[in-house]
């Protein structure tokens, strides 16, 4: 047995410690506990993403080889976890107010965090899959977190039984990888797929595309996202929002992570698998949207086709490919977190309002708030100088280096098209007349906080872009460099 | 000879079984054939000398899962028939699928190949059944080299735990709980009267 290297694992060891202790916090504090334990388990995250800013300086392997911290891993994490608290924050009055704030749902936020970070450090199919069901198995219950509503139960239960059908498909995947080659382990993996560069036999390539669908339906990428609108319809918002963030950035890297270490011998073969499913998420997110009229179903084919565009970055399999997808997913939680917190103030007369109409005027009833969903709405169709261009920029740059000239231009295509429903949700707020007095006043101070600082963030990009895009060339270099 | 008398007759139940299990009408039967049918394959598990997967297969699918399925049959008022309802009419569909998927397997199984560093790569070998029998063998890697993920597991069986809890759990108005502490405060005065009953006249309750 090798030694176990704990301090490598330092956020996630503090993750699970402190969400064992809350939970028995709000156990024994009762119902009453709820906004301390909230307010704690953010600090456990913040305190997480710090320890997970301080990793190691080169890439070490943890637990026999099952777990991995590397730079990669690190730039995931702090996504991850800083989207995490981001949500608990928008959730917390909104929760209180539809009367489900129970002290369980910061917990499993915590424990989908674990899950998240799990995966991203994942060096083996079976930690993967571990990883990957904790989140997932959290995520399930939250969507059915308002369970006196038939809609969330609906939400939960698809998602569920889709997910385990995609649980499935991924297990079935790794049996047929592990058949081939005799192990699980991605360093052990990428030195037996070498040998078999050239012609990859039929078992493993069917294990390659059994994993892929499975990780493409984590993130929702069509064909893989029909579960997408229904859930994010359904679940409460602040879910929404969460499903929408931490989630998606966690699995794309470890998207990115199995493509690229394991399969990295095999990047002819699983790119055009790549290609495909980014065309088609694009494609399906720009032109489903426009039809939509619920504003939690926009969003969700939204983030179908932003998945499309990050996948873009990562069908180029390179270390410029890997960068714009990390630079992509940071962006792209800005732009998410800004246009939740925007619809989380979507209050009319004490009720939540969620039809796209109901913006209606905003700019005249509360200017600063249709301000702040405006400049995400800009930036999610990629227009300078708003973080969200510098986003796609990245990917279709890293595209057009690798010689993918029709993928870049269906991507750029596709945008125009997704731009009419973005700038359609301008229009509606600045040009309709308003219904009625507008939403309520008082925008509680959750989503307040997150719509300033994810607006900012998306407005002044361009101004300093250097820390992230350094950061996350460090993380795209450690994937390929290790 | 013997040995294959037995694979045989095993997998011969085992199918039978479960194919008794989706055609029965009565659900109870289905859960009952289920359990016959993870009674052969322990059997089969025998044969192929992993006793300990034998004895998993018997203590949790029977003992755990089968019950569990045979308790939701019984007490849910679940309408099977009407579940039932268009099997006849899926059921060309459904085939045409499984035939796909079987044809498909057969395509990947046929020619399958083993990478040839597969002797090095191999992440735990099977050892010599004649040295170490095979439950102290994988109790020998479960608890150090896969410690971290025996903990993840359990981790994911918690979540799951409060995750049931958070959706069905009720606090329902009127329900009597035991409560120890006001059992044990409990004075004799609290308990007992004491009436004097006049002759002929009784007590009004």
């Amino acid at each position: 047995m090798t030694d176990l290297y704990f301090s490598a694992a330092l956020p996630e060891l503090l993750l699970a410690f402190s969400g064992l202790a809350l939970l028995m916090l709000g156990v024994f504090m009762g119902p009453s506990s709820t906004r301390l334990v909230s307010w704690l388990a953010v600090a456990v995250l913040l305190a997480a993403s710090v320890l997970a800013l301080t990793p190691e300086a080169s890439r070490t392997t943890a637990f026999s080889g099952l777990f991995v911290a590397d730079p990669f891993a690190s730039f995931a994490k702090v996504l991850a976890f800083l989207a995490t608290a981001a949500t608990i924050l928008m959730g917390l009055e909104f929760n209180r107010r539809e009367g489900f704030d129970r002290f369980e749902y910061p917990v499993l936020m915590i424990f989908a965090a674990l899950g998240m970070s799990m995966m991203v450090s994942a060096n083996d199919l079976m930690s993967l899959y571990m990883g990957l069901e904790l989140q997932s198995l959290s995520l399930y219950v939250l969507a059915a977190f308002r369970r006196d509503s038939v809609k969330a139960t609906e939400a939960g239960l698809k998602y569920f039984v889709l997910g385990a059908l995609s649980s499935g498909l991924y297990l079935y995947g790794a049996s047929l990888i592990y058949g081939f080659s005799g192990t699980t382990n991605f360093e052990t993996l990428a030195a037996s797929m070498i040998d078999q560069a050239g012609a990859v036999p039929l078992g493993a390539m069917f294990g390659i595309v059994f994993v892929s669908a499975a990780l493409a339906f984590k993130i929702s990428a069509a064909p893989f996202h029909m579960w997408t609108p229904d859930v994010y319809e359904g679940a409460p918002t602040p879910v929404t929002a969460f499903f929408a963030a931490a989630p998606k950035v966690a699995a794309i890297a470890l998207f990115a992570r199995v493509l690229v270490e394991p399969f990295g011998p095999l990047a002819k073969d699983w790119q055009q698998i790549i290609v495909f499913i980014a065309i088609a998420s694009m494609l399906i997110g720009a032109f489903a949207a426009i039809a939509q009229t619920n504003i939690k179903r926009l969003m969700a084919y939204s983030s179908i086709g932003h998945i499309g565009y990050a996948l873009v970055g990562l069908s180029a399999g390179d270390e410029t490919g890997v960068r714009g997808v990390l630079v992509y997913m940071a962006i792209y939680l800005a732009m998410n977190l800004t246009a939740f917190a925007a619809i989380l103030c979507m209050k009319r007369e004490g009720k939540m309002v969620e039809t796209i109409s109901d913006l209606a005027g905003l700019a005249r009833t509360q200017p600063l708030v249709a301000a702040a969903l405006a400049i995400a709405m800009f930036s999610m169709a990629g227009i300078p100088p708003l973080a969200g261009f510098f986003g796609k920029l990245y990917v279709f740059l890293a595209a057009v280096s690798a010689g993918l000239y029709p993928l870049a231009v269906i991507g750029v295509l596709a945008s125009v098209v997704s731009a009419y429903y973005y700038l359609r949700i301008v229009k509606i707020m600045y040009f309709d007349a308003p219904v009625g007095a507008g939403f309520d006043r008082g925008l509680d101070a959750g989503p307040a906080a997150v719509l300033g600082v994810g607006a900012a963030f998306t407005l002044l990009f361009f101004a300093w872009p250097a820390p992230l895009v350094g950061a996350a060339s460090v993380a795209a270099a450690a994937l390929f460099g290790g | 000879m013997l040995a294959a008398i037995v694979f045989y007759v095993f997998s011969a139940i085992l199918v039978a079984s479960a194919a008794m299990v989706i055609v029965a009408r009565n659900p109870v039967h289905s859960v009952l054939f289920l359990i016959l049918c993870f009674f052969n394959a322990a059997g089969l598990f025998v044969l192929m000398g992993a006793e300990f997967l034998a004895m998993i297969l018997v203590v949790v699918y029977v003992g755990a899962v089968a019950v569990l399925f045979l308790f939701v049959v019984m007490m849910l008022d679940v309408d099977f028939v009407k579940l039932r309802e268009g099997f006849a009419r899926y059921l060309p569909v459904g085939a045409a699928v499984g035939l796909v998927l079987a044809a498909e397997l057969v395509f990947v199984l046929a020619p399958w190949a083993f990478s040839a560093s597969v002797p090095e790569a191999i992440s735990m070998p099977i050892p010599d059944p004649g040295e170490i029998h095979n439950t102290k063998a994988l109790g020998l890697v479960l608890y150090t080299d896969y410690a971290y993920l025996f903990q993840a597991a359990g981790l994911v069986l918690l979540v799951a735990m409060v995750g049931a809890i958070v959706l069905t759990l009720r606090d329902r108005e009127g329900v009597k709980r035991q409560s120890i502490a006001r059992q044990v405060a409990r004075t004799r005065g609290e308990g007992v009267e004491t009436v004097s009953v006049k002759s002929r006249e009784g007590v009004d309750v």
